[in-house]
C-alpha cells in the first residue's frame, strides 16, 4: 500500500486539529462561546465524568476551540497530547501542581523569564515547592542541585532575556539520570525555531501570548506532553501513578498511557485550580499560528540584521544575540536553533541605567512595553520594569543589569526598525 | 492485507478498515471494575456499536454494563470478528490457538496496547487472519473519528473532510461508514 506522508511544519500550522464543522461546514474553527455541553443522557454524563467517553463536559475543563489549538501546538512540538490554559504562568503553575507535593524540589535555570524567577521562588515556595538554582552556563551545577526530593528540571530553550540558547540535550542526560522528567519553557523559540521534545525534553511549556499567538492580542499558556517520561516507574509521580480518589480509583498513567500527563494535568490540575482558557483566545492564538513559520522566520532574520547593526554603533557597549558569529551561543544556536536564532536579543549602552532609561523614552517605532512576541518592535529597560522586583545581584545573574536594553524584533521593514534605534540612541 | 509480523506501524487506511470490518469483538482480559482500562474499552466500544463480548476465566456468568460475560473464548454463543488480547504477552499464543479453533474463525486478532507476540501473530496471519500489536481500538478509533482531538490528543489525522457524525451528541464515527 502507498507510504503515507508526513506533513511538514507549514501544513502542519495551518490544518492540524482543524476539520471543518460537521454541524456548519464551516472551514475556519467556531468560537464555541459556551460554558456547557448537553448530555445525550445520564450514562453518557456519567461515562464523560468518569473519564471512560472522549467529550466535552464544561468549559473549565475543556472547549472544542481551544481542544484545536492544543493539537495544533502538540502536532507542531511532536507531542501527543495539549492543554491549554489562560496564561504562561498557569501553565507552568499546572505543570508543578501535577508534579510535586509539599517539600519537593525543582531544578531550574537561573538565567529564566523575571516572573518565572518570582513565580518558583516566592510563590511556589509558599506550596512547598523548593527551588534550587543551577546555571546553564556550568552544567556541574545541574548534577550537584539533583537530591531524592527533586522532581524536575526546568529551562528554557532560549532564555529571556538576553539570547542565551540552552544545551537541552546535556540537561536531558542529567535528567534522566535523576529519573526526573525536562520541562522546557520554549516560549522564545517555538517549535518553528526549536522542537524540544527530539532533543531530549520530557514536557515542553509556552507563554502562547508571545510568539506563537504573535499579535500581541491574548494572554495564554499551554503545556505538551511528550509522551516520553515513565510515569510510574519508581512511584516518585503518585497524581499520575496511584489510584485517584477524585475519579473512584482511576489511575491516570495506566488509563492513557503516552497522553497521561496532559490528561492528569486537564483532569487534577486545571480542573480544581480552575486557569481556563477564554474560546475567543483560543480562536485568536489559532489564527496566529497558521503564519508562525512565516512571522518565525521574518523575525529571526530581521534581529539579525539589527544585531548586527548595534554591533557597530559607538553608544553601544556589547550585544547579546546568538544569531551573531562572535556570540558565545552561537554553536549552541546553529544546533538548536539552525534556521534562526528568533527576535529577542539585549545590549548595553554606554551609560548605564540613565541611558537605558533614555532610549526606552526616545524610541518612536518601537513600543516601550512588557512583552516579546509581537509583529511591532518592542522595547524595554529589564532593570526598571520586569526585573525590578529582583536584588542587583540576581539582576545582573539573570542577564538584566542597569546598563541592559531588550528588543522584541518585529516585523516592519528592518531599515525602519534600525532608524529608530539610531535617533533614540542620539537623543 | 497486514505486513510481515515485524511490522510495527499501522497505516490510518488498514486501522480503519479493520475497525469498519469487524461487528462482534470479544475482549479477552476485560475487568468488572470500572476503573480499569479493559472495562473502559468495553464500554466505549459497545458505545460504538460493536457487539462486545467480556472475556474473563474468574467471572463467567456473571454481566457488565449489560453484557454477559465468559469464561472462555469457546463459549461465546455467536461469531466472534475481532478478539481483543487484554492480557500479558505469556498468555498471547494459548488465546490465538483457542481463536483459531472457533468455529467460524474470527478475522482478527488484536492486541493491547503494550502487548506484542511475534510468533503468536505469525500463527495467526499463517492461518489467515489480520493482526494487530500494541494498540488500543478505543484510542484508535477515537484517533481516526476525532473524538479524541476533544481531549487535546494529538490525532495525527489532518483532513477537509467533514467528520462522520453518530446518533446524539458528541459521538462520532469513523471515515467511510
Amino acid at each position: 500500500m502507498a507510504e503515507e506522508r508526513t506533513p511538514g511544519f507549514n501544513t502542519l500550522a495551518i490544518h492540524a486539529g482543524a476539520k471543518p464543522d460537521p454541524a456548519t461546514g464551516a472551514r475556519a474553527t467556531p468560537i464555541y462561546q459556551t460554558t456547557s455541553y448537553v448530555f445525550d443522557n445520564a450514562e453518557h454524563a456519567a461515562s464523560l465524568f468518569g473519564l471512560q467517553a472522549f467529550g466535552n463536559i464544561y468549559t473549565r475543563i475543556m472547549n472544542p476551540t481551544q481542544a484545536v489549538l492544543e493539537e495544533r501546538v502538540a502536532a507542531l512540538e511532536g507531542g501527543t497530547a495539549a492543554l491549554a490554559v489562560a496564561s504562561g504562568h498557569a501553565a507552568q503553575a499546572i505543570v508543578f501542581h501535577t508534579l510535586c507535593q509539599p517539600g519537593d524540589e525543582i531544578i531550574a535555570a537561573k538565567k529564566l523569564y523575571g516572573g518565572s524567577i518570582n513565580q518558583m521562588g516566592h510563590s511556589f515556595k509558599s506550596f512547598g515547592w523548593n527551588v534550587v538554582w543551577a546555571d546553564t552556563d556550568d552544567l556541574s551545577t545541574f548534577e550537584a542541585a539533583v537530591s531524592p526530593r527533586t522532581k524536575a528540571i526546568f529551562i528554557e530553550s532560549i532564555a529571556n532575556p538576553g539570547g542565551i540558547v540552552t544545551d537541552i540535550a546535556a540537561i536531558s542526560e542529567i535528567a534522566k539520570k535523576a529519573g526526573v522528567p525536562l520541562i522546557v519553557d520554549n516560549t522564545l523559540a517555538t517549535p518553528y525555531l526549536c522542537r524540544p521534545f527530539e532533543h531530549g525534553a520530557d514536557v515542553v511549556v509556552h507563554s502562547l501570548t508571545k510568539f506563537m499567538g504573535g499579535h500581541g492580542n491574548s494572554i495564554g499558556g499551554i503545556i505538551v506532553d511528550g509522551g516520553t517520561f515513565n510515569w510510574s516507574a519508581e512511584g516518585r509521580f503518585p497524581l499520575l501513578s496511584e489510584p485517584r480518589p477524585e475519579y473512584h480509583g482511576i489511575k491516570l498513567h495506566e488509563t492513557f498511557g503516552n497522553f497521561a500527563f496532559a490528561i492528569a494535568c486537564r483532569v487534577l490540575g486545571l480542573r480544581d485550580l480552575g486557569p481556563a482558557m477564554a474560546p475567543f483566545n483560543a480562536f485568536l492564538f489559532l489564527t496566529g499560528i497558521e503564519t508562525l513559520p512565516l512571522r518565525m522566520q521574518r523575525h529571526s532574520d530581521n534581529a539579525l540584521a539589527v544585531a548586527e547593526w548595534l554591533t557597530q554603533h559607538d553608544e553601544v557597549t556589547w550585544v547579546s544575540y546568538a544569531g551573531l558569529p562572535g556570540d558565545r551561543y552561537h554553536n549552541l544556536a546553529k544546533r538548536y536553533s539552525p534556521k534562526g536564532a528568533g527576535a529577542v536579543l539585549t545590549f548595553g549602552v554606554r551609560g548605564g541605567h540613565e541611558a537605558g532609561v533614555k532610549i526606552v523614552e526616545s524610541v518612536e517605532l518601537f513600543s516601550h512595553l512588557a512583552n516579546i512576541g509581537d509583529t511591532r518592535s518592542l522595547i524595554i529597560h529589564p532593570s526598571s520594569t520586569t526585573h525590578s522586583q529582583l536584588t542587583d545581584d540576581a539582576k545582573a545573574a539573570s542577564g538584566a543589569g542597569p546598563e541592559v536594553v531588550r528588543l522584541s524584533v518585529g516585523l516592519e521593514d528592518v531599515e525602519d526598525i534600525i532608524a529608530d534605534l539610531d535617533q533614540a540612541l542620539k537623543a | 492485507m497486514a505486513g510481515p509480523v515485524s511490522q510495527r506501524t499501522y497505516s490510518d487506511a488498514e486501522i480503519s478498515a479493520i475497525l469498519r470490518s469487524v461487528r462482534s469483538i470479544a475482549v479477552v482480559g476485560a475487568s468488572l471494575k470500572d476503573v480499569r482500562p479493559s472495562y473502559f474499552v468495553v464500554r466505549y466500544l459497545t458505545d460504538k456499536g460493536y457487539d462486545v463480548f467480556p472475556i474473563n476465566p474468574g467471572h463467567g456468568g456473571e454481566t457488565v454494563l449489560g453484557r454477559k460475560v465468559y469464561a472462555t473464548l469457546a463459549d461465546v454463543p455467536e461469531p466472534i470478528d475481532m478478539v481483543d488480547i487484554f492480557r500479558g504477552p505469556e498468555h498471547v499464543p494459548g488465546i490465538v490457538e483457542e481463536a483459531l479453533a472457533l468455529v467460524p474463525r474470527p478475522k482478527v486478532i488484536w492486541m493491547q496496547l503494550g502487548i506484542r507476540h511475534d510468533d503468536a501473530a505469525a500463527r495467526a496471519e499463517a492461518a489467515g487472519l489480520t493482526v494487530v500489536m500494541n494498540r488500543c481500538p478505543k484510542i484508535e478509533y477515537g484517533r481516526l473519528s476525532g473524538e479524541i482531538s476533544w481531549s487535546g490528543v494529538n490525532s495525527r489525522v489532518l483532513s477537509s473532510k467533514k467528520p462522520v457524525l453518530r446518533p446524539g451528541f458528541q459521538h462520532r464515527g469513523l471515515p467511510g461508514t
